[in-house]
């Protein structure tokens, strides 16, 4: 595994390398793209001028609103789903083929039923990222062992505590991964949201410096939504590491 | 006196979904167990004996017939003072042994100090006391079992019921298993329900054995084994182990044969 981590992290800094050197060297004119070291300066003169903050913390409440909606949901769908067998032979082909619609046609009917403010925003990234919930949690509940209900009923608890005591915890793993993939999805709404229409955040600030030929803005807001994207998934997989490794075989 | 619990004339009729027929799995049968006795079933595959073990928890309500236990009817809850091992695997896997054993006291909202000595107690009688904070996923099949036998017993059940919860251990871990179990039930004399395949194993353990028959299952007979309440696994040097095993077996054997579709010969000898 450290050799792979390894192998990982050259391919990652090699491309980097090559780029700033192509770059440099004007193989990828200026026009193009600009050197990663560039970008990473122009991201720094940024957020010192304070210019990131408004676009980042409307993107990131955004976000925030849209996941927790998304896995409130998600959940809660996915409980009554499995709960009743008809509703879940009903439900499956439209979960198994939801990614395939694109939403995004249907964005410009939301900017005219919510105007055009942060809702339309949350609604796409809520769109986007309940289904993978509900599909995780369906996951998750199948594979509760049903010996585990068994023991839940042989020790009395009731139906909200045998949720919270034995069928949440069991059906955990599956339930991470309904997390990591909502905000991956709840992140891409939102921000290729804000892309198409919007007059905020960062999805719309690296269009706007797109429009208006400020390449090194567009690359340093760029570098910074990439950025973010890994650090929160990383640091979700880091805790989810954490509550996993016990589980696993030593 | 009541016995400790009580099956009168109880079956148990799956009914027909999706297209399959409807399953008389059981009975109707009759079964007492007295309190501080030990009863061990044996029958051929699909007889029915977990369907026994689950109506007379309360995990499955019967088609017809009653179930008491002390007394008082037994309906769609499990009453306090039973206590149910299954055969897979239930230990929790979010939780360490200690964790895993403590859970049903914790619920039953005993108090901190007596929990940590019945659990510790606990803990090393069955052996874990290494493993005290080890998560299951960590520990073999057996000591699995363990920590599932442990949380039930902690509980100080009246009623234990056991669904063949040495199935997946090798035959040696068995048999210990086995003594570890008698000197339990010696020391608690709770009534013991032990659901088994293994003939030998049930009639070195029980003081009854019933033997049921293919489905429907039926207890075909009940043998008593008379050993003395205080034994242990010596029991199968004894002669009429053997003789209690064969009488089993010879009974155990059409039945077997019929659940696998094919008649009883005539004769078997020379």
């Amino acid at each position: 595994m450290r050799n792979v981590a390894k192998v990982q992290l050259l391919l990652i800094f090699g491309g980097i390398a090559l780029l700033e050197l192509l770059t440099r060297a004007g193989v990828i004119g200026p026009l193009v793209m600009i050197p990663p070291s560039q970008m990473a300066e122009h991201l720094w003169d940024m957020a010192r001028a304070a210019e990131l903050n408004a676009p980042l913390s409307q993107t990131l409440a955004n976000v925030a609103i849209a996941f927790v909606l998304s896995v409130g949901a998600g959940a809660g769908v996915g409980f009554a789903i499995h709960a009743a067998p008809r509703l879940r032979r009903l439900a499956d082909p439209l979960l198994a083929s939801y990614y395939a619609v694109p939403f995004f046609v249907f964005y410009p009917l939301l900017i005219a039923i919510f105007g055009l403010n942060r809702w339309p925003l949350i609604v796409i990234g809520f769109v986007f990222g309940t289904a993978a919930m509900v599909i995780a949690t369906l996951n998750g509940l199948d594979r509760v062992p049903g010996v585990l209900r068994k023991v839940a009923r042989v020790h009395g608890l009731g139906r909200i505590e045998e949720i919270f005591r034995v069928t949440l915890p069991a059906a955990a793993p599956h339930i991470f991964t309904g997390l990591k993939l909502s905000l991956a999805y709840a992140f891409i709404g939102v921000i290729a949201g804000e892309f198409i229409l919007s007059g905020e955040g960062l999805g719309h600030a690296i269009a706007y410096a797109y429009d208006s030929f400020d390449n090194a803005t567009m690359y340093a807001l760029m570098l910074l939504v990439v950025a973010l994207a890994i650090g929160v998934n990383a640091s979700l997989h880091v805790w989810e590491q954490r509550l996993m490794a016990r589980r696993r075989r030593a | 006196m009541d016995p400790r619990a009580r099956l009168s004339a109880v079956s148990k009729t799956f009914p027909a979904h999706d297209g399959h027929d409807a399953v008389h799995a059981l009975g109707p049968v009759d079964l007492d167990i007295a309190a501080g006795e030990f009863v061990a079933v044996v029958g051929p595959s699909g007889c029915g004996k977990t369907t026994l073990l689950e109506t007379l928890a309360g995990l499955t309500r019967p088609s017809a017939g009653t179930v008491t236990f002390e007394g008082r009817a037994v309906a769609a809850t499990v009453p306090p003072g039973i206590g149910v091992v299954f055969q897979e695997d239930a230990s929790f896997p979010w939780l360490t042994v200690w964790d895993n054993i403590a859970f049903g006291l914790r619920r039953a909202g005993v108090p901190a100090d007596e929990i940590r000595a019945r659990v510790n107690y606990a803990v090393s009688f069955m052996g874990l006391a290494a493993f005290a904070k080890a998560y299951p996923a960590q520990l073999s099949g057996g000591m699995r079992q363990r920590v599932c036998i442990a949380r039930t017993l902690v509980l100080q059940p009246r009623l234990i019921l056991l669904d063949e919860p040495f199935g997946a251990l090798d035959q040696q871990t068995r048999l210990l298993m086995g003594d570890e179990l008698l000197r339990l039930w010696c020391e608690t004399r709770a009534s013991v329900l032990l659901i088994t395949h293994a003939i030998d194993e049930a009639v070195m353990l029980a003081d009854r054995v019933g033997i049921m028959s293919a489905r429907p299952g039926r207890f075909i007979e009940l043998i008593s084994t008379g050993w003395p309440a205080a034994r242990s696994s010596a029991v199968v040097a004894e002669e009429a182990f053997g003789r209690l095993t064969a009488r089993v077996w010879s009974k155990l054997r059409e039945e077997s044969l019929r659940a696998l579709g094919r008649d009883a010969p005539e004769s078997t000898g020379p």
